[in-house]
């Protein structure tokens, strides 16, 4: 019985590409079986795991998932909370017990607390299996957010824009002098100088497009270090 | 209200000098014209700002002329916003938006006497030629008012007639006769206000907390052909006065871009 | 005597000069365009997005919604009216039907994945082409999807069987015509478009079809090639 993997890590494939021929390996993430042939269910990138074939996504849209810290836009207020645009397919509710740690008055003002046009950072707390999202606001760096601008970025680069236990975005705040919140769904908040803002958006524009390559930490680090912000 | 975060962290950037991408208040992004892009248009152009792009074409007709203008041709402008370019846009006939582009480039083209209409006279109240002018959006980054326009531009001086010969047009065949246009090469330049400053080429993200904008079309000697005030803040005389000295000195560098 | 020369000296099975290009529309999730010969189709994908109004949502899957439209200037006669035509909107359903099996959108419900596909330039298969790019833009944006699509026409041309009419050939005046648009999975083959106009006989149907997946391979490679492209270069490769 023949058994070949046809493609190696980091190897680009689109849609319904031939990834394996033969029962010897198991299909990952981004993959499917048919018959003996594991294929590519979407355009990716190849990770040999083992005899697992899977593909690291490039490309496509947030979808909310629990536990995800997100960054988003208040569009509604109603009599139970809040409705946020998430930068995805799917609103989220915010509702009162979940808002804030203060004690809402009853028949309070909620804009008071958050009114339409802010921009607030949440985590994902529920996603049913319809896609219904609610988040809170309640728990540590959750919090309205003020001034400062915010950047979309492919939600598929964002852990490598964090780092290994935020090292990336650490070393871009030291660097720029800029208070910066990467939330899951691909909205980066950044506020400081207007120097410091320049260079941490063409950083992390960088590191979007470079995601894949090898060295791109020391890359980054020298390229951070000729730029001296004030 | 969507926008008053942004809003202010604007103002603290403009304050500096700067923009969000290191730009200087009156700078342009990069600018790239390309013309004869589509083959099947008698002139075309492909007009990049940044990462604006807008698709311009001209087609020719031989028509009836207006009564009341029978030695004239005309133009027929016509713009689309099309939903491939923006999330913002939808399927369906052209809203407000593309109506006041549409109306600011055929304004520009027409009060300019960029065309003389005499000259497209074929028969005096029979036949004149009659360039009907498109533009359609392919990528919205902001500042489409100023693509369009340059786009529509670029598309008349590509444009080469379809031979007639009398009663039929053959578009098949192209002759190397262009359009009657004037040396003056008028340019429309869009000048922005927001809180106190002025700016051109706004960004789609400024494009959201404009307070007010004034669309210039000029001629090569300064000489002004037609303005248009949009957004709902009023201006004083002294700063419409600013803002269209700025986009008279701006239209050199879009008519360079021409070559 | 019959059709012995094609007009521009291709051979019956060519199709003709292709061109395609991944990531052309920056604000769309997903975008490409492919040119053959003088038609010229953009795609541009956006999506999964919040779909309105409600009733149009499906609570078990997002569903796909496809618009063809040709430019104003696209036509090599007189202008083209905006606003689309019975054609026109024949067409983008036929597109649609032609793209949806191989996409899963299961972990979208409620949503819609919109394809835009705009005509600069057209003269003859002009819907094929748009669905090649528009398959290579569901690609770009990330979305579920078996295989690709890819779309060429076929045709009779008075007694020979071509590959890829052009404008001419579809109106060809000294003996009959057909014109089938295709469109096809190229892992397996299977047929996800198919029309006709024109006069084929029976027999002749199924040499069409193989003549037509023959080619429709070949762009495969050609709409795999842009894709990779695309990624390659953003990886510095």
């Amino acid at each position: 019985m023949t058994n070949e993997v046809l493609v190696k890590d980091k190897d680009i494939v689109v849609p319904g590409e031939l990834l394996a021929e033969g029962m010897g390996n198991l299909p990952g993430q981004g993959t499917y079986r048919d018959g003996e042939k594991i294929l590519a269910a979407r355009l990716g990138l190849v990770q040999v795991d083992g005899r697992t074939i899977k593909l690291k996504q490039l490309a496509g849209r947030y979808l909310p998932k629990t536990g995800d810290t997100i960054i988003c836009k208040v569009f509604e207020v109603n009599f139970s909370g809040w409705r946020v645009e998430t930068n995805s397919a799917y609103p989220a509710m915010l509702s009162l017990k979940d808002a804030t740690s203060s004690f809402i008055q009853r028949g309070a003002d909620l804009t008071q607390f958050y009114d339409i046009g802010d921009n607030v950072v949440c985590q994902v707390t529920n996603v049913t299996s319809q896609n219904l999202v609610d988040v809170s606001m309640k728990g540590p760096g959750l919090r309205k957010l003020a001034g400062g601008r915010i950047i979309e970025v492919n939600t598929n680069k964002v852990p490598r824009i964090i780092g290994k236990q935020g090292s990336m975005i650490q070393m871009i705040k030291e660097a720029t002098k800029c208070n910066i919140t990467v939330g899951q769904n691909g909205l980066v908040w950044i506020d400081g100088d207007i120097d410091g803002e320049i260079v941490a958006v063409d950083v992390i524009k960088k590191i979007e497009e470079e995601a894949h390559q090898s060295g791109l930490t020391d890359r980054i680090k020298e390229y951070l270090s000729k730029v001296k912000v004030k | 209200m969507m926008n008053k975060n942004l809003y202010g962290h604007i103002l603290k950037v403009l304050k500096s000098g700067k923009r969000f991408d290191g730009r200087g208040l009156t700078d342009y992004r990069k600018i790239s014209v390309e013309t004869g892009v589509t083959k099947t248009a008698e002139g075309s152009a492909l007009v990049r700002i940044g990462e604006t792009e807008v698709m311009a074409g001209v087609k020719l007709e031989v028509s009836k002329p207006y009564p009341d203008t029978p030695d004239k041709g005309t133009i027929i402008v016509g713009a689309e916003l099309l939903p491939l370019s923006s999330p913002e846009f939808e399927t369906g006939p052209p809203g407000i938006k593309a109506i006041e582009l549409a109306r600011v480039v055929d304004r520009g083209v027409r009060e300019s006497g960029f065309l003389d209409f005499k000259k497209m006279c074929i028969e005096e109240g029979e036949k004149v030629w009659t360039a009907l002018i498109d533009v359609c959006s392919m990528n919205d980054a902001g500042n489409l008012m100023d693509a369009c326009y340059l786009a529509a531009f670029a598309a008349l001086k590509d444009v080469r007639l379809p031979k007639f010969d009398g009663e039929k047009l053959d578009y098949k065949e192209k002759t190397s006769k262009k359009l009657p246009l004037s040396a003056d090469d008028p340019i429309s330049v869009t000048v922005v206000k927001i809180g106190e400053h002025i700016l051109i080429d706004p960004t789609i993200e400024e494009g959201k907390v404009i307070d007010a904008r004034i669309t210039v079309n000029s001629k090569k000697d300064g000489t002004l052909c037609a303005l248009q005030k949009g957004e709902e803040t009023p201006l004083m005389p002294e700063e419409i006065v600013e803002m269209v000295d700025l986009a008279v000195e701006k239209s050199k560098e879009l008519r360079g871009a021409i070559k | 005597m019959g059709y012995d020369k094609r007009i521009d000296d291709r051979k019956v099975d060519e199709y003709r000069k292709v061109e395609a290009k991944v990531g052309v529309i920056k604000r769309a999730d997903g975008s490409a365009y492919f040119k053959i010969g003088n038609t010229w189709a953009y795609a541009a994908v956006y999506g999964p997005r919040n779909l309105y109004p409600k009733f149009l949502q499906n609570p078990e899957k997002g569903i796909l919604r496809c618009h063809y439209n040709m430019m104003p200037f696209s036509s090599g006669g007189d202008r083209v009216r905006p606003g689309g035509s019975r054609r026109s909107k024949e067409i983008s359903m036929v597109t649609k039907n032609s793209l949806l099996p191989v996409l899963d959108l299961s972990e979208y419900p409620n949503s819609v994945v919109d394809v835009f596909i705009e005509l600069p330039q057209t003269e003859a298969g002009s819907r094929c082409a748009g669905i090649t790019a528009a398959s290579m833009a569901l690609a770009d944006a990330g979305l579920l999807m078996k295989d690709l699509i890819s779309s060429v026409s076929v045709g009779r041309v008075d007694d020979k069987l071509v590959v890829d009419l052009d404008y001419y050939e579809e109106s060809y005046p000294d003996g009959p015509v057909a014109d089938v648009p295709l469109a096809i999975m190229p892992g397996t083959g299977e047929i996800t478009l198919l029309q006709m106009d024109g006069e084929v006989e029976k027999d002749d149907l199924k040499k069409l079809l193989d003549l037509g997946k023959k080619a429709c391979m070949e762009i495969y490679e050609v709409q795999k090639k842009a894709l990779k492209e695309r990624y390659e270069q953003k990886q510095g490769r």
